[in-house]
């Protein structure tokens, strides 16, 4: 089966979770560049560009589905392994944030 | 059918391309470390979605391999540099 001949169960939910993905993504990275402090840029990657991820991923899966004729869960494996680790690396940033701000500007020890 | 495919893959490709865009914005001008480090980790993710975009089109799976290597190598490295920004050192005696 090829990309032409797709059957409409797959199509439709496939092309609503890439525009939905698409807009999550873009509105995450808009964060990151216009909010702003750095706790606050925080927020935009770590939740929408998770988000976006997740549903372009169950959108390709959907798609692998219907072009092989069979149940194709590879793609979960890059979901799974985004969610772990996107919260982790953001807060290790965030830890690593705070104690730069602290360090610049020493807290008032009385 | 098709179409509406090819419109959402190719809205999705130029959505990534404009988030790209931002996070190189922040990553050249972030007035802290950890900012080009937080746009470097938006990047990765955006250029592994972007690739994602292209194995669908052209309906291979040769694609997710990368895509899957990126997401892996991304988070190290900006685990690295975190663990550095933290401490000044990634791996310590």
């Amino acid at each position: 089966m090829t990309l032409e001949t797709l059957p409409a169960w797959a199509v439709l939910p496939a092309a609503v979770l890439l525009i939905l993905g698409g807009l999550f993504t873009v509105v995450g990275s808009l964060g990151l560049a216009r909010l702003g402090t750095f706790f606050q840029r925080m927020h935009g990657p770590s939740m929408g560009n998770t988000l976006g991820t997740g549903c372009v991923l169950i959108a390709s899966v959907l798609v692998s589905t219907a072009l092989a004729n069979r149940p194709v869960v590879h793609e979960l494996l890059i979901t799974v392994f985004i969610v772990t680790t996107a919260p982790m690396s953001a807060m290790l940033l965030m830890r690593a944030a705070v104690h730069r701000s602290n360090a610049r500007q020493p807290p008032k020890t009385d | 059918m098709n179409a509406l495919l090819e419109f959402a893959i190719s809205f999705a490709q130029f959505c990534f391309v404009l988030a790209m865009l931002f996070a190189a914005f922040r990553l050249l001008r972030g007035p802290g470390a950890q900012d080009r480090v937080l746009a470097l980790d938006t990047f990765y993710v955006n250029g592994m979605l972007t690739l994602l975009m292209l194995g669908i089109r052209s309906a291979t799976t040769v694609y997710f391999d990368i895509a899957l290597l990126i997401a892996l190598f991304g988070f190290v490295g900006s685990v690295a540099l975190a663990k550095f920004l933290l401490r000044g050192e990634v791996i310590e005696p």
